[in-house]
């Protein structure tokens, strides 16, 4: 924990660090609203992101300019933070022309190299692999970049997370693993199923399998992130290999919209603490501590914030929203004959 | 000028070569480059030649990262099927990132691998899987079956901006021929006539263009003139230097040592059926290995193997088919 708890962050940084919080909040937000206002618009499955927004930001808010993010298939907070065109995400999502991967790729595949960003893997875990091998890039190129790699914590009960983490070890790449431990993997909690978990210890404890440095930190502070990541990716840039962070964090959605048959409408069902656990007080609970209201408490009492600018920060985010969901509405569906144009390069 | 070297050797020279022209391609696998006297370790570095535990799935995936950020890895499998046990990261991230993003990245990859090992190594050693991988658009699949062809294909492997998988025959190894100096690449998607005949037309890959070969030049003794055309790649695969071979000889025989319903035979046939079934005399005839696992011992293995025999058989046989009359 960091003596200071706004450290070296200056004023600037610390309101745009809440603004994106706060742009990740209202895109998710958008987005769920989406299957009431617009049902149908929205295909297949789609997760997000609320409850992250600390952990996603306060981790990024360390990167230098060409460092890249890849994480899983919850994917929509990350490319918020890099400057990726929130419409063009929105209209991704909504399957149109517009759309960031011109509607081949959809809420779960999202992909902007140009913004550091360079794609995402549905199936959990396997792009734990793609992250270490974008290090693998950076270490024979020597570029000097670190790689964000961030999955949930059903993640790290796959094969791929061990095989991974290894190499990585073994090959001492510039990589930073951050496990996103909200609870639930998918529908099942965490109790249920990870050994850490059952014994009653940190999911950070992993790390020892590995010889590489292992930290828990409280997700929903976006400046205690901050100040483990940040150390784990100066570690990793003077080339002293890989860390894993867990970042522990609840996530407010249910893991995806519901799974329905067409046509039977689909949309976000109640969280799977209360609709399939019964643990209304958990959930009641965790959304106390929302990551959102607590920092912007934060910056209120340090006069970092004041009423007034959070106020403004709250519009304009609405606004570039509202924009954003106008614009993949009006945004055109690809030509069908489009499909095939994107097998081989 | 085209200088003898054994099939290994063909396929190792591409590699080394490539690597020389660029600093992006990297090569890696389990048991490779364990010590400094290495001769890739020595001409290329530990940062370019590395080591991996018995890891596939992340060996492959660490592969796609890095093709997806700008390297050209090359990673040594040694054998088709331990990429079963990677078969997510095969089937379903390295031909699905590219499309998924929109065009946005690019993953040119290299997953080398031997199959078919047909010298008594039983049920998980030995087969041919590789029908499952033609069947994934975004996948190409290279099978050399002579010295000239590993190189050259081998050469153009890397340079694609696919995923490639590129199988080779361990049967194969040491079989030697002439291969071209130098800058020697052979494009995909482009079919061999390994030997121009007239009466039937037999399309193999891999171990058994080789074999129909043998058997070809068995049957000229008889008088009976056979075309043998490898596809060379069976994703993309050259259909039309086939229907074109089939137009003249009027008959075709499919060798494929793969298990009749898992090969690229099947998809062969099904092709010449649709697009050249006016020029054919007589029904299309498969010679592939028989529908089940690969047994230990020899004469169990032979038997359920196509052979030179095989194909003579077969070739035979739509010879003697009733005539349809063209």
């Amino acid at each position: 924990m960091p003596k200071k708890p706004t450290g070296r962050l200056g004023k600037e940084r610390l309101i745009w660090m809440y603004t994106q919080m706060v742009r990740i909040r209202e895109f998710e937000e958008r987005v769920k609203r989406t299957f009431v206002e617009h049902p149908g618009v929205i295909r297949g499955h789609t997760h997000l992101a609320d409850g992250a927004e600390a952990s996603i930001v306060g981790a990024l808010a360390t990167r230098q300019e060409n460092d890249l993010a890849m994480p899983s298939y919850r994917c929509h907070g990350y490319p918020i933070v890099l400057g990726t065109s929130v419409k063009k995400m929105m209209a991704e999502i909504y399957g149109r022309k517009d759309g960031l991967c011109q509607g081949f790729g959809g809420s779960m595949h999202l992909a902007d190299p140009a913004h550091h960003f360079p794609g995402t893997s549905g199936i959990i875990g396997q792009a734990i692999a793609h992250a270490s091998g974008a290090a693998l890039t950076a270490q024979v190129k020597k570029t000097g970049q670190v790689i964000y790699c961030f999955f949930g914590d059903g993640a790290s009960k796959q094969g791929v997370f061990f095989e991974s983490l290894n190499m990585a070890a073994v090959w001492n790449l510039p990589i930073v693993y951050i496990l996103e431990n909200n609870e639930y993997q998918a529908y099942t909690h965490i109790s249920l199923e990870d050994a850490n978990s059952v014994a009653g210890d940190q999911l950070s404890q992993k790390a020892e399998a590995f010889s590489m440095p292992g930290v828990t930190v409280d997700g929903t502070d976006p400046l205690k992130v901050y100040e483990v990541v940040d150390k784990a990716v100066k570690r990793a840039r003077a080339g002293r290999g890989p860390s894993l962070i867990e970042s522990k964090f609840y996530r407010f959605s249910a893991h995806g919209n519901a799974i329905t048959i067409p046509p039977v409408p689909t949309q976000f069902p109640k969280h799977e603490a209360i609709e399939t656990y019964g643990k209304k007080k958990e959930y009641a609970a965790a959304r106390a501590k929302d990551p959102i209201q607590m920092f912007r408490k934060k910056l209120r009492s340090r006069g970092i914030l004041s009423e007034p600018d959070a106020k403004r920060i709250e519009e304009s985010v609405r606004a570039e929203l509202e924009e954003a969901v106008q614009f993949a509405l009006a945004s055109p569906f690809p030509a069908p004959e489009e499909a095939m144009k994107y097998v081989f390069a | 000028m085209p200088r003898e070297m054994m099939y290994a050797e063909a396929m190792a020279t591409a590699i080394s070569e490539e690597m020389k022209r660029d600093s992006d391609v990297i090569f890696y696998g389990q048991n490779l480059g364990m010590t400094d006297r290495d001769p890739m370790v020595r001409a290329f570095g530990k940062n370019r030649v590395r080591i991996t535990p018995i890891s596939e799935t992340a060996e492959l995936g660490i592969a796609i990262g890095a093709a997806m950020t700008g390297l050209r890895p090359v990673v040594e499998l040694w054998m088709s099927e331990f990429m079963l046990v990677a078969m997510g990261q095969v089937l379903n991230e390295a031909p699905r990132l590219r499309y998924m993003s929109g065009g946005q990245v690019k993953v040119p990859v290299v997953f080398k691998a031997g199959y078919g090992f047909a010298a008594g190594w039983a049920g998980q050693h030995s087969n041919c899987i590789y029908h499952i991988m033609m069947g994934i658009p975004g996948l190409k699949v290279a099978m050399p079956s002579c010295a000239a062809d590993a190189k050259g294909l081998m050469a153009a492997a890397i340079r694609d901006d696919n995923p490639v998988i590129y199988l080779h025959h361990y049967m194969q190894m040491l079989d030697k021929g002439p291969v071209p100096d130098g800058d020697y690449v052979i494009p995909f998607g482009v079919a061999d006539v390994k030997r121009a005949g007239s009466d039937v037309t037999v399309v193999a890959t891999g171990w058994m263009v080789s074999k129909s070969l043998a058997a070809a030049e068995a049957l000229a003794e008889k008088g009976i003139s056979v075309e043998v055309v490898d596809p060379r790649t069976i994703e993309p695969l050259d259909i039309e230097t086939i229907v074109n071979s089939v137009k003249k000889t009027g008959r075709l025989v499919v060798v494929d040592q793969a298990t009749r319903h898992a090969s690229v035979g099947a998809i062969i046939a099904g092709e010449v059926a649709e697009r050249g079934l006016q020029h054919l005399k007589a029904p299309i005839k498969m010679v592939t290995a028989l529908d089940t696992s690969i047994p230990y011992s020899e004469p169990l293995e032979k038997y359920v193997l196509p052979s030179e025999e095989k194909i003579i058989e077969a070739v035979k046989s739509v010879l003697n088919s009733m005539s349809r009359g063209a």
